[in-house]
Parts: structure tokens; sequence; C-alpha cells
């Protein structure tokens, strides 16, 4: 009997297997870091201590968290639908257009907290309306949505630079950026949040907006399996013949999971554009819409796991930013090494691990 | 400047630029004719542009750098096989990761090595492909027509450039004339069919990529030992991406590929030299708009309004054996 079909436990399948997964990567991580000469457990506690070790640090660490919550609650929500959405950084690139021109539009007439809701359509909004397109095309056409996905992240790329260098630049300035918003386009930061738990802000920028996360992490987790089209969703995912046999219109279907993909994508921009910046600038996503297909992986596609996984990557980027001030040797792009082997390992090598996990529980219960 | 010299100027760059590409593209045929999805074309590109450039660079042997650009390639291909095939992952999951991996193991191991904040150190002459000057080149220069052409456009590229060329007609032959290019096209058709026939679809596969990081392997040696003289990051920019993208506009065809690696070049040709020029009527192009026009004109092909483009059937599947 193929050992494929073996049931196990859930602690096993969601505990286990992903954690001993994160361990290889992280120990593979390891031995490039002793390949260039560095000592592996000096830079472990190098990166705590620069994520976790001080108010400014956890604060920081918290503010990636924020971006990455937003994004691999994007991609979860459409591979529950059976759909590889490879283009949250697009959606988030252009969802920052929504939020910077209700921020620009609004801040020197209202208050932050009138601003921020309709700043969060208008990401959501704009994120949304770049995923259509791919959606349209998967459902109606046939396109491959990986494809189309990631032609429209480079088409995202070249129309916000357009946009930035040409049109929203502020007049006689060199630096392709929208000028910065007035106070009413600011999100506050959350230092009374930290103060509360005895610690300083510093100049990090964790702001509301990770609570919008928080938010729409919880939403997402009703949608997904308290609602009737999650459950349309899910069933899509799990077999398009099964969906089409229950009744579920796939053209739909597909459709809401991806503009609901693209607006989470979307707002994620509020955190780096209204929570950090306070204006819009090129780049400004930084991967961190790759990063959410990481941390989906990782997270199980849960809103939960997202939730731990995105803290586990704010304290790699906060961490590794402090590690490569310290130790030169290793740069900041060992962020990108240790994604790419979380991502093989926790999801193209999900099952590596099944078959002896599975002999090992057969023995376990035998004996 | 005369219009015909213009002229010759785009042709040359453009084909230049689309060396890399149509390395690529071919790398990426013979993957998903087999069946098997590589978003990772890009980062096997990097990676082979790093290990030629660093080899080339301790060596001063550009041939050794090829053969060490080849191999950094096909053993990314293998741990792609490895998690797709052996042990039937998402094939997209799996690129997407050695993308990663390379973007930042490059940079990490170039800085770590040489301390050029993650480039390689500039290649001496010996350690590059140098240009090819044809049989009378020179003596051709003053013909009216084709002078220009023959000395600038077809003379004067390196080694690697001709063989990207070759490498066009061979992989039709291996692909349409040869029992393992129609047992590769089948087991990304019917991978059923051809164990039934009591082939290996495991080992078949494999092979394919194999056959691909042999071509990216190409491409990254061109990029960072012929094209340029050192590896520089993110050297790659988003050709590997062109390069799927015009392995769709070729309907997954090796011919038409070439032409859409031409195609994609010479966009990118005019865009360099449209930069700041004024057009007739319509003023200055932004060169946005050059930059995005492959990914536009794929995605149309792809909406099916400018003909059909149909992958392989297996393509993206793992395949299992029904017990």
């Amino acid at each position: 009997m193929s050992t494929a079909s073996v049931p196990l436990p859930h602690w096993i399948n969601y505990g286990l297997i992903p954690l001993l997964n994160l361990v290889v990567a992280f120990l593979i991580s390891g031995f490039v870091v002793w390949l260039i000469g560095e000592s592996p457990l000096d830079a472990l506690s190098l990166l705590l201590e620069g994520a976790l070790g001080n108010g400014e640090g956890i604060g920081f660490t918290l503010y990636y968290a924020t971006s990455f919550i937003f994004t691999g609650l994007s991609v979860a929500v459409a591979i529950h639908a059976g759909l590889f959405n490879i283009g949250s950084e697009g959606q988030a690139y252009v969802g920052g257009l929504g939020c910077a021109l209700v921020a620009l539009a609004l801040d020197r007439y209202v208050p932050w907290y009138v601003t921020m809701p309709i700043a969060v359509i208008g990401a959501g909004l704009f994120g949304a309306a770049w995923a259509f397109i791919p959606a349209f095309l998967q459902a109606k056409r046939g396109s491959h949505i990986v494809i189309t996905t990631i032609m429209f992240n480079y088409i995202a790329a070249a129309l916000m630079v357009y946009l930035l260098v040409h049109v929203l630049i502020v007049p006689g300035k060199m630096a392709p950026e929208t000028r910065t918003f007035l106070e009413g386009g600011q999100l506050p930061k959350l230092g009374w949040l930290m103060t509360t738990f005895g610690a300083k802000l510093g100049a990090a920028p964790f702001n509301v907006s990770f609570i919008i996360a928080l938010l729409a992490a919880w939403f997402v987790w009703v949608l997904i399996w308290r609602t009737k089209l999650g459950f349309e969703m899910r069933t899509l995912g799990v077999s398009r013949t099964a969906a089409d046999y229950a009744g579920i219109p796939y053209a739909r279907t597909v459709i809401v999971a991806m503009l609901l993909s693209g607006a989470l994508a979307g707002m994620m921009a509020l955190n780096p554009v209204m929570g950090s910046s306070a204006r819009l600038q090129v780049e400004f996503v930084g991967g961190a819409g790759f990063v959410g297909i990481a941390v989906s992986l990782m997270g199980r596609n849960h809103p939960l796991g997202i939730i731990m996984a995105a803290i586990l990557f704010g304290i790699l980027y906060q961490g590794g930013d402090w590690v490569s001030f310290e130790m030169p040797n290793i740069t900041r792009e060992m962020i990108l090494v240790i994604q790419g082997l979380v991502i093989l390992f926790a999801g193209a090598l999900e099952y590596m691990f099944r078959p002896a996990m599975v002999r090992l529980y057969q023995q376990f219960k035998r004996g | 400047m005369d219009y015909y010299d213009i002229f010759i100027s785009v042709l040359s760059s453009t084909i230049r630029l689309s060396i890399p590409l149509i390395f690529t593209a071919l790398a990426g045929l013979f993957s998903e004719r087999a069946g098997i999805f590589d978003i990772g074309l890009e980062g096997k590109m990097l990676g082979s542009a790093f290990a030629a450039a660093c080899i080339a660079y301790l060596t001063d042997s550009a041939w050794l750098g090829l053969g060490a650009g080849i191999v950094c390639s096909v053993a990314l291909s293998l741990v792609h096989g490895f998690a797709s095939i052996t042990n039937r992952g998402n094939q997209i999951v799996s690129g997407v990761a050695i993308n990663f991996f390379i973007a930042g193991i490059t940079i990490v191991l170039g800085q770590a090595w040489f301390g050029q904040g993650g480039r390689t150190p500039q290649l001496s002459p010996d350690a590059r492909f140098a240009p090819i000057i044809l049989p009378g080149a020179d003596a051709a220069r003053d013909i009216p027509i084709f002078g220009p052409l023959y000395a600038n456009v077809i003379s004067g590229n390196n080694i690697l450039t001709y063989l990207a060329f070759l490498a066009v007609p061979f992989s039709w032959w291996v692909l349409y004339r040869t029992r393992f290019g129609l047992r590769l096209r089948a087991v990304g058709e019917n991978p059923g069919a051809v164990d039934t026939a009591g082939i290996s679809v495991a080992w078949l596969r494999y092979r394919a990529v194999m056959c691909a990081g042999i071509l990216c392997g190409f491409a990254g040696t061109y990029l960072a030992i012929a094209q340029s003289a050192a590896f520089i990051k993110d050297m790659s920019a988003g050709k590997g991406y062109i390069a799927l993208a015009a392995l769709v506009f070729a309907k997954w065809k090796p011919v038409p590929v070439m032409f859409a690696c031409l195609l994609f070049g010479f966009l990118d040709a005019l865009a360099n030299f449209m930069q700041g020029k004024q057009v007739p009527l319509i003023g200055e192009v932004p060169v946005q708009v050059f930059q995005a026009l492959p990914y536009i004109l794929t995605c149309v092909l792809l909406a099916g309004f400018i003909g059909v483009a149909t992958p392989p059937k297996a393509g993206g599947v793992p395949y299992t054996k029904e017990r």
C-alpha cells in the first residue's frame, strides 16, 4: 500500500512535518553561513537579538509582518480556490496607487480615521482591479493564471514607474515619488501598544495597519470556513469536476476568489505607503508579494498559520538587516536564500518526509 | 545619422539582446513539452551566469566558464526534477523557490568571495568569448546595403551567438525527428500512454529537464562572459520570464520560438534606441511602453485574440501510476 494514502493525525500533518521542513531549510541556510566562514550560531543569535532584542526591533519585525500577513492571505485565498496567484506583488503595487490617491485627495481636509477606511477601500479596489483581468482571462478564455499574473507584475511595474516619473511626481523634484502626505493621510504608529508591554517603539514604523491585517485574517477565516462562498471556493480548489457537478459556477467563483485575493494584496500598500513613508515611492512593495507565497505555504493557507509565518518572516527580515550590519560578510540577501529554501521544502518538497513519518508512526502504534 | 545605419545598429543590438532569450526559451521548450512547467528559468540563467563568471575568473578560460555554467544550471534542473518528478511537488512552487534561492545566494557568495557588492571581478579577455570576425568582413564593409549588414550584424558576434542560431534547428530535429523527441512530446501530452508502452515517464522527464538545464547554462554564460565581462547582481533582470512569454507566443514550437525571441529582443533594442527621442505626431514615447509590450502581447495572445496557444496537455501535472 502506498504511504501517500495512510492517514496521519493532525499534529503530524500540520505540526511535525512543516516543522521538520522548516528545520531542514534552516540547517541548509546555516550551512551556507558556515561556508562563507561565519558561525551559524552567532548569526542566529544576532538575528534573534536584532529582531526581538528591544522594542524598536520588535516594532520593525511587526511592521514587516503586517505586510506579509496581507500578501500571505492574498495568496492563500486564491490557493483555496485552486488558483496560484503569483501576482500579489503587482496587485499590491497598484493597490498603493489607490491608497495614495485617496490620501492625496483627503489629507488636508479630514483626520486620519476618516481617510483610513476610504484608503482601505481604494487600495482594495485597485488591487482587485489588477487581479480582475488575469481572473477574467482564466475564467472565460482559459489562459493560465500563473503566466498572466507574472506578466501583470511586469506590466504593473512599468505602469507605476511611468505614473511616478511622468504624472505623480512633484514638479521640480528629481525623485520619482508623490508629495509627502499631511497628517490626515498618515496612519498613527502603535507606540501606545508597545508601551503597555513595557517596550519603546523608537523609530520603527509599526502602525495601525497591523490591526487591519489581523481583522483581515479573521475575515478570511470566516469567509473560507463559515460561508457558502468559501465552501464553493474550497470545493473548486479540491476538484473542478466535483464543483461543476455540484452546480458551482466556475467562472464566477474564480473571478470572485481572485478579486478578493487582489484586494487583500492591494491593502498591503496601506502599511508602507500610509503607515511608514507617507508617500508613494518606486518599488515600495519590495518583494512582499513574493514573500506572501512562502508565508502562505508555511502557514498551510490557514489565517492563524499565516499570522505566525508572517511574524517569522518579519523576524527574518528585521534580524537579517541586523546580521548584515554586524557581520558584513553576510549580506541582506541571505534572507532570499532562506526564503527560497523555505518555499522549496515547505512547498515543493512538502511530502518528502511523509513516507518516513508514516513508517515511524505505524511502528510506534504497533509497539 | 543615415536611416540605414540606424537600422543596422538596432538590428545588431536586437541580435545581442535576443541570444539569452533564445537559449532560455528553447530550454523552456524542452521542459514544458515534457510536461514540466519551469518558472525557474530565470534562476537557472542567473545561477549559471554566476558560476560561469566565477570559474572563468579563476581559470582565465571561457570554455571552463561555460562548463561551470552548464553544471550549475543542470544541478538546479535536477533539484527541480527531484521536487516535481520524484516527489510530485508543485512545479510552480519549486520554480519560484529556485528563483529566490539563486537571487540570494549569488549575491551572498559573490560578496563573501570577492567583496565587491555581489559582483565578480572584471574578466580578462581570455576569460571571455571574443567576437569572431568572419572572412571578408572588412572588405565587404564598403559594398552598399549588404556590406554593413554582413560586417556589423552577421560577422563580429561571439561563438555563443552562432550556437544559439544553430540550437534552433537542432532542437527542432531532436524534438521532431528522433525517437527521444517523439517520446518527449508524448510524455507532455499523455504520460499514461508512454508508461503503457513500457517507457519510464520519470527518466524521460528527468532527461528533458536536463536538456533545459544545459540550454539555460548557455544563456547564463552568454550574459556573464560574452555580453558582459563580469557577473552583476540580478543581471538576468526578468529575461527568464520574457523567455517564458516568448515560449507562449511561439505556441511551444522551436522555429517560432526564435522569431518570438527576436521580436522581444527587437522591442528591447528599440526601447533603448528611442529613449528621449521624439516620434512625429506622437511625441516622446515613454520607454515603459516598450518594456511592457512583450508582457501585454503575451496576455493578448493567451486570451486567444491573436490565435490560440495550446500548452502541452499534461503540463504542470505530476504523473502518478495508478495501482
